[in-house]
């Protein structure tokens, strides 16, 4: 069973050729612009004769969107990618599922791959809800009498019954979102690529969709899952491999890839800045800045905020949330007493200081707002800063903590006693 | 590149025989219930596919679902509905028979009253050039499709042209209609109007592949489109019959793949009085078979670049 490959890669690699307006000489002299447009047209003329895709802008550059990837994934393997944006996870799925084919290199497949970029692929504004289910199933591969035989099952994964006959312009997003998640999910392909789709949906339907990847993967099928949340990941997958900038960064058991992954990943500080272009209020952040300090289960996260007035204003005050990985809102800051702070036309440095709970490892977003009373937002970074938290709080555990129970691990203590004849023999257990 | 392939293609051999070798070896009676025909699929760059064929056949299903939908969105949300298939040529025939019949006097072969005669010529064109603009726009604008999934994109281009042979089914009666009004009877050959219909969306195939290949690189052919379709109105043989053609320039004329389909069309439905010059259909059908092949291999040439740049 050992060499019962379902996916054999090696020196696969992709090249992209991107054009860009340089930089350097915008547009100085008549001399220049001439120059430049015969020059970009005597480009284009020859890519024309060599039949060369037309690329916008006078500079090239070539880009190895991945370079030199080999891996293996055995049948039934459930193996996660990772690693940062543009790191070429969408590019390595697009290669495995044929939609384009590699620069150099060779990939084996062995059995039939549906591949999961987005959910509701081919689905029409102006069909029916029924008709797209039939539409969007063949889309993804499985044949009109398997989508006849699932077809209930769907609708009541979906539970559209009642708009089954309705055109899905007419949906709400959260339907139109259910119905496509409930198509794919019942793909029964060998071999399932499945990229970021279960970021979508209300926090109710994510739980489903996780569900349902658990399921999957506990089914012997072959899937490759591409993540941001090492939650997830770490929950469905048994092996992964870390892209970065293109290359394979790492390959192996799960827990170790995650493991490297989040330490190559940001460095504990992580900083926001104002991109340019006026704010609309008179009060603002400029600039955020996260630091991490002391050792789990007591972490402090500093948050140091440079905030500019630029006149005289309502007297405003400052609150910070915090998410994990999946989105969902876990805790609020809320320093009092409120308001404490005076808008008078200056450059302020804030420091805010939180005592964290025990959070589970992961990656966790801080979100800043400013405002004159809860009602009146005058400033509001969404996604500020990046926490990674790395160190479990229950330094003994031996298995991986997973979303699906929180991201909180309180610090808990036990102590049975034994109920026997003679004295009780106390049993201390599980200190972290 | 080409110096290297046969070395490379020897390691792919051993590589496939290495597979089969995997194949054979004994397995669990599970294993082998479980086990459909396996198809191994070896993913590299420039590899043309062996069983493209076999693909397209595998993906049928999907050629018809695609189909089916491009039919029941095609008149969604209109007024009229399924009335435009039929509004569309008689308007364009009732304005040809003004101008050209009336203002202009062309007239007909023999005793076919001229409205008859552009009808017959104004179907097999309109499916010819339906078919040219919607295939050759069909790849870019299913973009999403495209850059998401796979499947052999043939079938994109040739389900658009299912649309277009669903609106001529339509359109067909309203010729009946009139044939019956004018009293033209067709005579036996009509049991060859099959195979003109086919020949015309092969002819307008061959182009519109090949535009639509081209599109997804450049798009300029979106504009190309409009303009090759108002030309090709008034040098294909819609309005006139091309027995009009002088005799010396009938060879030229019969390049264009339409002559020979819309005079087919014309031999199969207006009886006696049309007749088919062998020569000159045999020349536009060769024509429509070089530029079909030469589609054919274009868009299959570039057609695994699509989603990059499409």
């Amino acid at each position: 069973m050992a060499n019962e490959f379902a996916i054999h890669a090696e020196g696969l690699g992709k090249k992209y050729v991107i054009g860009h307006e340089s930089q350097r000489e915008r547009y100085v002299t008549l001399r220049d612009v001439m120059a430049r447009t015969a020059r970009r047209l005597g480009r284009t003329a020859l890519d024309l004769m060599r039949g060369r895709p037309i690329v916008e802008g006078d500079e090239l550059e070539e880009i190895w969107a991945l370079k030199d990837i080999g891996f293996e994934v055995n049948r039934g393997d459930v193996m996660g990618v990772i690693g940062p944006n543009g790191a070429g996870k969408s590019t390595l799925l697009k290669i495995l599922s044929r939609i384009t084919e590699p620069t150099e290199g060779r990939a084996t497949i062995r059995g039939r791959v549906a591949s999961l970029l987005e959910i509701g692929t081919g689905f029409h504004p102006e069909l029916t809800g029924r008709e797209n289910i039939f539409l969007n199933g063949a889309v993804l591969g499985m044949s009109r009498r398997e989508i006849r035989a699932k077809f209930d099952e769907i609708v009541d994964f979906a539970g559209i019954e009642r708009f089954l006959d309705t055109p899905v312009k007419r949906y709400s997003s959260g339907m139109y979102v259910r119905l496509a998640f409930a198509v794919a999910a019942h793909l029964e392909p060998e071999i399932l690529v499945v990229d970021e789709v279960l970021a979508v949906g209300d926090s109710a339907f994510q739980k489903k969709c996780l569900g349902k990847m658990q399921e999957v993967s506990h089914g012997g099928r072959t899937v490759l899952f591409v993540s941001h949340n090492m939650q997830a990941v770490q929950t469905f997958c048994t092996r992964a491999i870390f892209l970065n900038r293109g290359r394979l960064a790492a390959n192996g058991d799960v827990r170790s890839v995650v493991e490297i992954y989040l330490s190559d990943a940001a460095p504990l500080t992580s900083t926001w800045v104002r991109p340019p272009g006026r704010p609309e209020s008179l009060v603002f952040f400029d600039r955020i800045n996260a630091r991490l300090s002391g050792k789990q289960p007591h972490l402090q996260l500093n948050l140091e905020a440079r905030i500019l007035c630029e006149g005289k204003g309502p007297d405003f005050y400052v609150a910070a949330d915090i998410s994990g990985s999946l989105g969902t809102t876990l805790m609020q800051a809320f320093p009092e007493p409120e308001p404490f702070m005076r808008c008078i036309e200056g450059e302020y440095i804030l420091n805010l200081e939180i005592d964290l709970p025990p959070l589970v490892p992961g990656r966790y977003v801080a979100h800043l707002w400013l405002g004159s009373h809860h009602t009146q937002t005058l400033d509001w970074v969404k996604d500020a800063v990046e926490i990674v938290i790395k160190e479990s709080p229950t330094a003994s555990r031996a298995y991986a903590h997973s979303p699906l129970h929180g991201f909180i691990a309180p610090v808990s203590r036990c102590q049975v006693t034994r109920l026997e004849r003679g004295s009780p023999t106390v049993i201390p257990a599980s200190r972290p | 590149m080409r110096v290297s392939r046969p070395a490379q293609s020897s390691v792919q051999k051993s590589r496939e025989n290495e597979v089969m070798a995997g194949l054979t070896t004994p397995m669990t009676p599970k294993d082998q219930a479980n086990r459909t025909p396996e198809r191994v699929l070896v993913l590299e760059p420039g590899r043309a596919e062996r069983n493209y064929w076999r693909d397209l056949w595998l993906y049928r299903e999907l050629f018809i679902t695609l189909a089916w939908r491009d039919v029941a969105v095609h008149y969604k949300q209109t007024v009229i509905g399924i009335a435009w298939a039929v509004v569309r040529p008689l308007l364009t025939m009732l304005i040809f028979t003004v101008v050209f019949g009336r203002l202009a006097k062309l007239r007909s072969d023999g005793a076919v009253p001229y409205p008859v005669l552009v009808m017959a010529g104004m179907l097999p064109w309109m499916l010819f050039s339906t078919i040219l603009n919607e295939g050759s726009n069909s790849i870019v604008s299913s973009a999403n499709l495209i850059s998401k999934v796979y499947f052999p994109r043939l079938i994109v281009p040739c389900a658009s042209a299912v649309v277009a042979l669903v609106d001529f089914g339509i359109s067909f009666v309203l010729l009946v209609l009139m044939m019956f009004w004018f009293g033209v009877r067709p005579d036996l050959r009509i049991l060859f109007l099959p195979l003109f219909i086919l020949l015309a969306m092969l002819a307008s195939l061959g182009p519109a592949l090949y535009i639509a290949a081209l599109n997804v690189r450049y798009r300029d052919f979106r504009f190309v489109i409009p303009f090759i379709m108002q030309l090709g109105m008034y040098v294909s043989p819609v309005g006139f019959s091309s027995a009009r053609v002088p005799e010396k320039w009938r060879l030229l004329y019969s390049l264009n793949p339409t002559v020979g389909v819309i005079d087919g069309f014309r031999w199969c439905l207006l009886g006696g009085q049309s007749h088919l010059s062998v020569p000159s259909f045999c020349l536009g059908t060769a024509v429509t078979g070089v530029l079909l092949w030469l589609g054919i291999s274009y868009f299959r040439k570039t057609e695994r670049s699509f989603a990059d740049l499409v």
